[in-house]
């Protein structure tokens, strides 16, 4: 009743914010569709007048497919790794007894707030040293753990019943069973929040992959994208384009699927 | 004396070895499910972390990369080189302006978003919420490319529409004088989506009993707001506050693929320029400069904390 004095106003204010927000989102869209010529007129045309795939075209002509399978098998590994390994750490800090228990959880919390800027030079040190400079597993190995991923772990198991671990002992399974058999397959939402969240964090990734990757095979999207947009003197913006809808359009499409579940992990981080 | 000892012995003997082989098996099970964990975070990051700050001591530089243990302890030699250098002082009076007017921009945006969705939309409000969301999602590469096609001083779409209203834009990200503030608009842009969503968050845990006993009383809107929601939300606030300063005292993609620090390092961040070191290959150069800006980062955040409390 008091909320709703001047509506109208809100709802206008809301929808330049809105429009403010997305059309970038539709310049991009409408201009990888765009002729070169045509993205240069002044003053710009809105809708495409031929609408050409050429942009796309020409992008495949490169290995894009190829930087799109990279990016998408480090995010696919990057994810099953964090899923995995921090829910197995995630559970134990949450309900058993171990050595070094307080130790290692004060370790990980504390590198939590460490910027990736201060690891970067060792980690790459150290990658060169494994003779892993310029491969896929380069690209993965150092975020198959994060500390924030055991942190949203040790949270979602906290909140299950420690019941089911007396129930599980008493029934005579084994400890470690009790972990895959009992709570992993409670662990669905959790999942859905931390895959998500990792596997964007994956994606989007560029600091990483443009510092270890020095070679077609192992570029991903941005770092292509990154390349392409800085080797040229006359900017191809219709390249451009397509390459930028190529990384933002999938995400765009799984986002709009499952937004409730990107929503809720950003959320997570403010109420943990 | 000896007999109850016994007794208390046996009794306790009877019931601890079965304890005690749980309490082992559990402890062989916590340490087996952390083990994978912990020894890929003490190799590729709690290592490194140490490394990086024995490394801003030393002078290694790219031809130590295969020796990274046979170098020489300098002192606070690099962290001198740091200070005395013109562009990293540059580069951190850049991050000062970039935090100066991201911050305040991002969490006012978020926080008058929240509060406008907050307040009852209907249905759209989940139009809104993903619409607001949506460039949080997206890859700052992508992004670059993109703004500087609408930050085309000719043919760009926000200069076409300035020019509607008469207004002849500016070289965006060519002129010294606004390259650093487009950035900060296109930074704006692009997080203010993830502050909203936290504020919703904590909005929704805002007692409506108050605001309705504040209204009865003759309070206003902006007064309840000023008096009744901001303080609710203040822990929501501290968070956002944090990391926000956090984000920005990070700033690195963007000048990096917008506009590589120009024109005349104008838009040049503390971040950037410790990656142009490593790039140099001044290892323990660029090792202090991050341990600089980790420094930076802790004082910061340590001092909101503490204005937070206090208020």
């Amino acid at each position: 009743m008091i909320e709703q004095r001047r509506p109208v106003l809100t709802y206008i204010v809301l929808t330049v914010f809105l429009l403010l927000v997305i059309t970038p989102f539709a310049w991009m869209l409408l201009g990888s569709l765009k002729t070169q010529g045509e993205l240069l007129r002044v003053p710009p045309t809105w809708l495409p007048e031929e609408p050409t795939w050429d942009n796309f075209r020409r992008l495949f002509e490169r290995p894009f497919a190829r930087f799109f399978g990279n990016s998408a098998l480090v995010a696919v590994a990057v994810t099953a790794g964090n899923l995995l390994f921090s829910s197995m750490f995630g559970y134990a800090l949450a309900h058993l007894r171990f050595p070094f228990k307080k130790l290692l959880f004060v370790l990980v919390l504390g590198c939590l707030m460490i910027p990736g800027l201060v690891t970067f030079i060792p980690q790459y040190v150290l990658i060169v040293n494994l003779g892993l400079a310029d491969t896929l597993p380069a690209l993965i190995l150092p975020f198959l753990v994060q500390p924030f991923s055991v942190f949203l772990m040790r949270q979602f198991f906290l909140g299950l019943p420690r019941e089911l671990l007396e129930a599980g002992r008493i029934d005579g399974v084994g400890e470690i069973a009790i972990f895959f058999r009992i709570y992993l397959p409670l662990a669905g939402p959790a999942f859905a929040t931390l895959g998500i969240l990792t596997f964007l964090g994956s994606w989007n990734n560029f600091l990483w992959p443009l510092v270890v990757s020095s070679s077609e095979s192992t570029y991903t999207l941005p770092v292509a994208l990154a390349l392409i947009s800085t080797g040229q003197n006359q900017t191809d913006y219709g390249l451009l384009l397509a390459g930028a809808t190529v990384i933002v359009l999938p995400i765009l499409v799984v986002f709009l699927f499952f937004q409730r579940y990107f929503i809720q992990g950003i959320s997570a981080t403010g109420i943990k | 004396m000896s007999t109850l000892t016994t007794d208390a012995g046996r009794s306790a003997g009877t019931a601890r070895p079965r304890r005690s082989r749980r309490g082992a098996a559990e402890a062989r099970a916590g340490l087996l499910l952390a083990l994978p964990f912990v020894v890929l975070f003490l190799v590729f990051t709690a290592w490194p972390v140490l490394q990086s700050m024995i490394m801003s001591f030393t002078d290694m530089r790219i031809t130590d990369i295969r020796t990274p243990f046979a170098v020489d302890f300098v002192g606070l030699e690099n962290y001198r080189t740091a200070f005395a250098d013109p562009v990293f002082r540059r580069a951190a009076l850049n991050t000062g302006m970039f935090v100066l007017l991201g911050v305040p921009l991002t969490i006012t945006a978020g926080l008058a978003a929240a509060v406008a969705l907050n307040r009852g939309v209907g249905r759209l409000r989940a139009v809104f919420r993903v619409g607001f969301y949506t460039p949080v999602i997206t890859s700052i590469v992508a992004v670059a490319v993109v703004w500087r096609f609408l930050l085309q001083p000719e043919n760009g779409l926000v200069n076409t529409v300035l020019s509607w209203v008469g207004v002849d834009g500016p070289h965006w990200l060519g002129d010294e004088r606004t390259a650093l503030l487009s950035l900060v608009i296109m930074a704006v842009w692009r997080n203010f989506g993830t502050s909203m969503v936290i504020f919703l968050a904590g909005l929704q845990a805002v007692d409506p009993g108050l605001h309705e006993a504040a209204a009865l009383d003759g309070a206003g809107r902006w007064r309840r707001f000023v008096s009744i929601t901001l303080p609710s939300i203040r822990p929501t606030m501290l968070f956002v506050l944090v990391t926000t300063s956090i984000g920005y005292l990070q700033f690195f993609e963007e000048p990096f693929v917008m506009t590589g620090g120009g024109p005349l390092n104008a838009t040049i961040s503390a971040s950037m320029y410790t990656y142009n070191q490593f790039g140099f290959g001044n290892y323990g150069v660029a090792g202090a400069m991050a341990y600089l800006t980790f420094v930076v980062i802790g004082i910061v955040t340590l001092v909101q904390f503490r204005l937070m409390r206090e208020k």
